[in-house]
C-alpha cells in the first residue's frame, strides 16, 4: 500500500514546447506591417523584408502560393468526383490512383519515350483516361443496378491494386521529375519571389476548371450530360447513348486526375503514394462543398488550399488537419455542405 | 402478411437458430483445439480482428451504414490500454492563458482495467464521430468517417502519448484480477477467446433484439421506419456507437497480445482491411466477419513473404468479392444449405 500511496499524485505543468513555439505575447502588439530594409540577407537580400502579423511576407506568401497550388490539385480532383458521382451515382476511390498514374505515366514516357513535359501533359490524361473507360466498361458497368455503395467498394480495391503494382515496380521512395525549360526560374514580384512553373499550374488549373464548368453549364453537350444525370431514362428516349456518355464522363473524369498527375510531378516526387494521401483530403473538401455543383467544388477546392497554407504560416502543427477540423464545423452548421443541396 | 408469427414461421424461426447454434457449437470447438495445431499469437491476432470485424459487420450488414474509419476506434483504444497498461499517468490538458496540463500520477493498471478504458475510449469516440458522421448519407457516411479517422491519424502522429512513429512499445501484459499471468501464452489465448466469444454473443443478441429488428428495418428503407415513428437517427447513432466500442474492445485486446499500440492501427489501411474482411465472409452474415478475419489474417502471415504484393491479392480479393459474391463466402454457404449462418 504505502509503494502505491506515493507512486500517486497530482502536479500541473506549463505545456514547454507550445510556449517556445507560440509566439510571445508581445508579438501581438507588433504593428500590423512593418518595414525593415537593413534586415535582408542571404538569398532574400534582393527583396526587401516586409512584415505582415510579424510573419515576413516572403514566407506568407511562399506557403499561400503552395496553398492555391495544392488548392487547384483539390479543386481539378474533386471536380472529377463530382462530375463521376453526376453520372455514375458512385465515388471513385481509384481517383487518387489515377492521379498518381497520371504522374508516372509523365515519368515513363519521358524515361522510355523521352517525350517531355508538354508532351505528357496531352499523352497521359489521354492514356489515363482510356484505362478509365476500360475500367467503366469491364467493371464498373455491371454494378449499375445496385446499391452504390458496392462501387465504393470495388474502386477502393482497385486503388489498392493500382498502388500495389507501382510500389513493386518502382519502391516507395519517389521519382524526381524536372520543371520543363520553358517555366524554369522564376520572376521577382517585389514582395516576393515566384517560380514561373507554379503560377503556371495556377493559371493552367484555373483554365481547366473553367473551361469544364463552362462545358457543363453552358453548352449543348454539357446539357445533355445534365439531363441524363437528372433522367437518363428520358434522355435515352430522346436517342441519346446514355451508357456511352456515362463511359466518357468517366474516361473524362479520370483523365482531369491524370492531368493534375501530370501537374503536380515537377512539384512533388513522382512516387506510389502521392495518391492515396491525398484522396482522403479531397473527400474532406467534397463533404465540405458538396458535390450538387460544379462551381462549387472548384472554390471549395481552391479557398481550402488557400486555408492550408495560411495555417502552415500561422500554426503549422495543424496544417495536417486544417481541412477536417473544417469539414467538423461544417458538418454542425451546415450539414449538406456549403453547396450542396440538402440530402 | 402475417401480423403474428404463424406456426410456420415459428417453425423457421426454430430451424434457423439450430443452424447457428451448431455453427457456433463448430466454432467454439475448432477454437479450444485450435491453439495444440497452430501458433497461439496468429490464433489470438485472428480473433480480435474477428471481434473487430463483428463489431463493424454490426453497422454495415444490419444498419447499411459503411464505416470507412473504423481504425479510429481500434487504433485509439489500442493507444488508450497500452499507455494505461504501460504507464498509467493520466495527463489532462487544460487552457489557464496557456496550454497546461494536470498530471495525475497513476501506477501502471491491471489488464482488465487497461482493457475497460480503452474500450469507453472507444465509445466516446464512437458517440462524437457518430453524431457528425449520421448527418449525412449514403456515400458521404463513408467519406466523413475516412476523413475523421485520416484527422485522428494524424493527431496519433504528433501526439506526445502516443510514440509517434514508434508507438507504444513493450507494454507488460501483467496479471488478470491480479492472479492469472498473462504472459503465459495459453492463458492469455483462454482470456482472448472468453472476451471474444461474449462480445460476438453480445452483439448476436443485439441483433436478434427488438432493437435489431428496427436496425434491420432503417437498412430495408428509412423513409418507412421514419414514417412508422421511429426516430432512425437515434438509433443509428446508438449502434455507431456499439460498434465503435465493440471495436474499441478488440483494439485493446489486440495491443496486449502484441504488447504494443502503432500508428498502424489507425491508418486507413486498417479499415480497409476490416471492410474487406466483412465483405469477404458476407455482409449480413453471423459467422462471415469471423470468416473474413481469420482467412485475411492468414493471407498476410503466410503472404508476408510476397512483400508488397499483399497489397494486390487484397484489392483483388475486392474486386471479386463486389463482382462475382457479393453475399460472400458465409452467405453463400448459407444460400446453397438453405439456412441462416
Amino acid at each position: 500500500m504505502l509503494a502505491l500511496k506515493r507512486s500517486i499524485g497530482v502536479r500541473v505543468v506549463a505545456d514547454d514546447e507550445a510556449d517556445k513555439d507560440a509566439p510571445s505575447p508581445g508579438s501581438r502588439l507588433r504593428p500590423l506591417v512593418t518595414l525593415s530594409p537593413h534586415a535582408g540577407t542571404g538569398e532574400t537580400r534582393a527583396l526587401p523584408m516586409i512584415e505582415i502579423f510579424g510573419i515576413p511576407t516572403q514566407a506568407l506568401f511562399g506557403q499561400l502560393l503552395l496553398g492555391l497550388i495544392n488548392g487547384s490539385f483539390y479543386a481539378l480532383l474533386s471536380l472529377g468526383l463530382a462530375i463521376i458521382f453526376g453520372m455514375l451515382d458512385i465515388i471513385n476511390f481509384t481517383h487518387g490512383a489515377q492521379y498518381m498514374m497520371g504522374a508516372f505515366t509523365a515519368y515513363l514516357l519521358l524515361q522510355h519515350l523521352g517525350l517531355g513535359y508538354w508532351g505528357a501533359l496531352v499523352v497521359a490524361p489521354i492514356l489515363v483516361g482510356a484505362t478509365g473507360i476500360l475500367i467503366e466498361r469491364l467493371l464498373l458497368r455491371h454494378l449499375r443496378q445496385l446499391d452504390p455503395l458496392y462501387g465504393l467498394l470495388l474502386t477502393f480495391g482497385l486503388a489498392l491494386i493500382i498502388e500495389g503494382v507501382f510500389r513493386n515496380h518502382y519502391g516507395s521512395a519517389g521519382e524526381p521529375y524536372q520543371v520543363p525549360e520553358a517555366l524554369q526560374g522564376g520572376r521577382n514580384l517585389g514582395f516576393m519571389f515566384l517560380p514561373n512553373y507554379r503560377a503556371w499550374v495556377i493559371v493552367f488549373s484555373i483554365a481547366v476548371c473553367f473551361t469544364t464548368w463552362f462545358v457543363i453549364e453552358r453548352t449543348r453537350l454539357g446539357s445533355y450530360l445534365r439531363a441524363a444525370t437528372e433522367n437518363p431514362t428520358l434522355v435515352r428516349a430522346f436517342g441519346i447513348n446514355v451508357p456511352r456518355m456515362i463511359t466518357l464522363t468517366y474516361g473524362f473524369g479520370v483523365g482531369l486526375a491524370a492531368l493534375a498527375g501530370v501537374m503536380a510531378a515537377p512539384i512533388y516526387n513522382v512516387s506510389p503514394q502521392m495518391g492515396s494521401d491525398l484522396i482522403i483530403v479531397v473527400f474532406a473538401v467534397v463533404v465540405i462543398g458538396g458535390m450538387g455543383s460544379i462551381m462549387g467544388s472548384i472554390v471549395t477546392g481552391f479557398l481550402l488550399g488557400i486555408v492550408e497554407g495560411l495555417t502552415k504560416v500561422f500554426y503549422p502543427e495543424a496544417s495536417d488537419t486544417v481541412i477536417f477540423v473544417i469539414m467538423v464545423i461544417v458538418l454542425l452548421v451546415r450539414p449538406a455542405g456549403l453547396f450542396g443541396r440538402s440530402a | 402478411m402475417e401480423l403474428v408469427a404463424g406456426p410456420q414461421a415459428l417453425r423457421k424461426r426454430r430451424e434457423n437458430t439450430w443452424s447457428i447454434g451448431a455453427a457456433f457449437a463448430v466454432m467454439v470447438a475448432l477454437l479450444a483445439i485450435a491453439p495444440f495445431a497452430v501458433y497461439p499469437v496468429f490464433l489470438m491476432q485472428a480473433l480480435c480482428f474477428a471481434l473487430f470485424a463483428c463489431a463493424f459487420n454490426l453497422l454495415i450488414g444490419y444498419v447499411g451504414l459503411l464505416s470507412f474509419g473504423h481504425a479510429l476506434f481500434f487504433g485509439w483504444a489500442s493507444y488508450l490500454s497500452a499507455h494505461v497498461e504501460k504507464i498509467g499517468t493520466l495527463s489532462i490538458p487544460f487552457w489557464f492563458g496557456k496550454v497546461m496540463w494536470i498530471e495525475i500520477f497513476l501506477p501502471p493498471q491491471t489488464p482488465e482495467l487497461a482493457l475497460c478504458i480503452g474500450t469507453l475510449t472507444a465509445a466516446i469516440l464512437g458517440y462524437i464521430a457518430g453524431t457528425l458522421a449520421i448527418r449525412r448519407q449514403g456515400i458521404y457516411f463513408a467519406m466523413i468517417t475516412l476523413a475523421l479517422a485520416q484527422m485522428m491519424y494524424f493527431f496519433a502522429l504528433q501526439g506526445k502519448f502516443t510514440g509517434g512513429e514508434d508507438g507504444i512499445q513493450a507494454v507488460p501484459r501483467g496479471r488478470l484480477f491480479g492472479m492469472f499471468s498473462l504472459a503465459n501464452e495459453m492463458t492469455m489465448y483462454v482470456f482472448v477467446l472468453t472476451v471474444v466469444l461474449a462480445g460476438f454473443l453480445f452483439i448476436y443478441r443485439v441483433i436478434n433484439s427488438p432493437f435489431g429488428e428496427v436496425l434491420k428495418a432503417i437498412r430495408e428503407n428509412e423513409q418507412r421506419a421514419i414514417s412508422l415513428g421511429y426516430k432512425t437517427e437515434r438509433y443509428k447513432l446508438v449502434a455507431f456507437v456499439l460498434s465503435a466500442t465493440l471495436s474499441g474492445l478488440a483494439g485493446s485486446l489486440n495491443a496486449l497480445v502484441f504488447q504494443l499500440a502503432s500508428l498502424t492501427d489507425v491508418h486507413w489501411t486498417m479499415s480497409g482491411e476490416v471492410v474487406l474482411m466483412t465483405l469477404l465472409g458476407g455482409l449480413g452474415t453471423v459467422f462471415g466477419p469471423v470468416v473474413g478475419a481469420f482467412l485475411i489474417i492468414a493471407m498476410q502471415n503466410y503472404l508476408a513473404s510476397f512483400g508488397q504484393w499483399v497489397l494486390v491479392i487484397q484489392g483483388v480479393t475486392f474486386v471479386i468479392c463486389v463482382l462475382m459474391f457479393r453475399r460472400g463466402i458465409v452467405g453463400e454457404l448459407a444460400n446453397v444449405l438453405r439456412v441462416r449462418l
